[in-house]
């Protein structure tokens, strides 16, 4: 269990998490929704501490992870977590099949000789051929690169996997499968996922709870029924896709 | 006015500081991680081949115009070109050598490191090296660090070869001197601690470049134009310093006498 207490986030004047308090149960799926810029990667990012929370507590297993400061036992922290980033993040440096194997060096004891069948294998799993394996990222689209990311996560097989996007930038039927492939996960390994999405529709169909983040707070923290009967007019608007509402966009940041 | 000296100072005290924690993770991963062996050769010799040709070709011509500039400049003093192989040799082991590889490698090999490792930090990529076991410290910084050490110096070798080659054509055939006179000349005056004198300063050099450049990247921020940025200042700063340091150098080898 992930337990995130009064948790503040400061970019120099800029306040981006204010107090959030969120509780993430065991082999569920959560989903953080919230419009860009509101601070959603900056959350998941501080609970892998790749950035540092200003204040507050983030409890994995009743341990606060936030005031751990030496490299080895964060190193530790770290293994617990597969995180898929927003664009991807792939290697440029390397082809896809070494991109996938990656992590299996560093998070496993599995010998070199299967690791050519490791990424065949996790390939298959978001869709891709094998022939894949020898390309650049470069040569990729961007919803090839996303999938390739996420097979590098699935390759090391966290315990918890931090989405974020993961089907932004994907075709319906694409966006469809990777969230059949998250609930899987969570059916299979009982994986606890936690989701970034604008994507209602794959939200409504992977979630166990969702989370609202309005302006560095959780607003609403609730089962998918309670999103789709919430009479709250921020979640209303925003779960409705609606340009009219009390929340104002800023067209620029 | 003194607002921006603060700036100035408030900035290059933050850089130090980053730097300096960059070289103590450095220490710590060297003593708790398994070294990227690998990593390290594939560095060393993507940076030999990339400073190889304009290594050589620089002090070939240093070497030359050396030679020229002395030859003229003594036979004006002394009617004849004399000692032409020992004020090249010593000019280059001793100073240009040292120098002039470093400065170049900065701008060739330097430059391409901060590229890469900045276009890696915009685009995450550092932090998927934390979320996949390792950390940008052990997989990056610490073998392209033993890379520099180790072929800064080698390269500072040849550079001499071909600089006092340059000198040789020079000599004999611009200013007539004959070629076994400039041989002897070369190594007449040579002792072991004019090599350590080089060999030390294209260690520093290397140790510098390596890190200003590693640096540099690691703390890219901002996009593309971030990356464009932080090169060019890395090998500025690279520049900069390597010839002030070159200065210290001298003054403190000379006084404890290498
Ligand atoms: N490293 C950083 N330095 C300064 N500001 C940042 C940094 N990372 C994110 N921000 C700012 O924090 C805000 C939230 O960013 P982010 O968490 O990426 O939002 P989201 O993922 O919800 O779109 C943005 O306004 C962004 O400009
Ligand atoms: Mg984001």
């Amino acid at each position: 269990m992930i337990e995130i207490k009064h948790l503040k986030k400061t970019f120099g004047e800029r306040e981006v998490l204010r107090d959030v308090n969120l509780t993430i149960p065991d082999g569920k799926v959560t989903t953080i929704l919230g419009g860009s810029g509101t601070g959603k990667s900056t959350l998941i990012k501080c609970m892998m501490r790749l950035q540092n929370a200003t204040s507050g507590q983030i409890l994995v297993n009743g341990r606060d992870i936030t005031k751990i400061n030496d490299p080895i036992r964060l190193a530790v922290i770290r293994r617990h977590f597969g995180y898929l980033f927003q664009e991807g993040a792939l290697f440029d440096s390397m082809t896809v099949g070494e991109n996938v194997a990656f992590g299996l060096e560093y998070l496993t004891a599995i010998p070199k000789e299967d690791y050519p069948k490791i990424v065949k294998e996790k390939l298959a799993m978001v869709g891709l051929q094998p022939e894949v394996a020898d390309l650049n990222p470069s040569e990729l689209s961007g919803g090839m690169r996303k999938r390739v990311s996420l097979a590098r996560v699935l390759a090391v097989s966290p315990k918890c996997i931090l989405y974020d996007e993961p089907t932004t930038g994907l075709d319906p039927i694409m966006s469809d499968i990777i969230s059949d492939l998250i609930l899987e996960m969570k059916h299979k390994i009982g994986v606890t996922s936690v989701v970034i999405t604008h994507d209602m529709r794959s939200a409504f169909k992977i979630s166990d709870y969702i989370a609202f983040l309005y302006e560095g707070r959780i607003m609403l923290h609730g089962t998918p029924d309670e999103f789709r009967k919430t009479d709250n007019p921020y979640v209303r608007q925003f779960v409705d896709g609606s340009s009219h509402g009390p929340i104002q966009m800023k067209l620029r940041d | 006015m003194f607002t921006l000296v603060g700036k100035w100072t408030e900035h290059w005290m933050s850089q130090v500081g980053g730097a300096t924690q960059m070289v103590q993770s450095v220490l710590y991963w060297l003593a708790h991680a398994r070294f990227e062996f690998k990593q390290f050769v594939q560095q060393s010799v993507v940076i030999g081949v990339e400073s190889f040709a304009v290594t050589a070709m620089t002090s070939l011509f240093t070497g030359m115009v050396l030679a020229l500039q002395g030859g003229n400049t003594i036979g004006n003093i002394f009617g004849d070109p004399i000692y032409v192989g020992t004020l090249v040799t010593f000019s280059l082991i001793r100073e240009l050598g040292p120098v002039l590889t470093a400065v170049v490698i900065a701008g060739r090999a330097g430059a391409a490191v901060t590229a890469h490792i900045g276009t890696m930090a915009v685009t995450e990529q550092l932090d998927a090296l934390h979320t996949l076991g390792t950390n940008p410290t052990r997989y990056l910084v610490i073998p392209r660090m033993a890379a520099f050490l180790l072929t800064v110096p080698i390269l500072t070798v040849f550079s001499n070869v071909f600089g006092v080659f340059g000198g040789y054509l020079v000599a004999v055939y611009a200013l007539d001197v004959p070629g076994e006179v400039y041989m002897t000349d070369v190594t007449a005056f040579m002792g072991v601690s004019d090599f350590m004198h080089g060999f030390l300063k294209s260690f520093i050099f290397g140790f510098l470049v390596a890190t200003v450049c590693c640096y540099k990247g690691i703390s890219t921020r901002g996009g593309a134009e971030g990356v464009g940025k932080s090169t060019t200042g890395a090998v500025v700063t690279c520049i900069v310093m390597i010839l002030v340091l070159d200065y210290f150098l001298t003054a403190i080898l000379t006084a404890f006498k290498i």
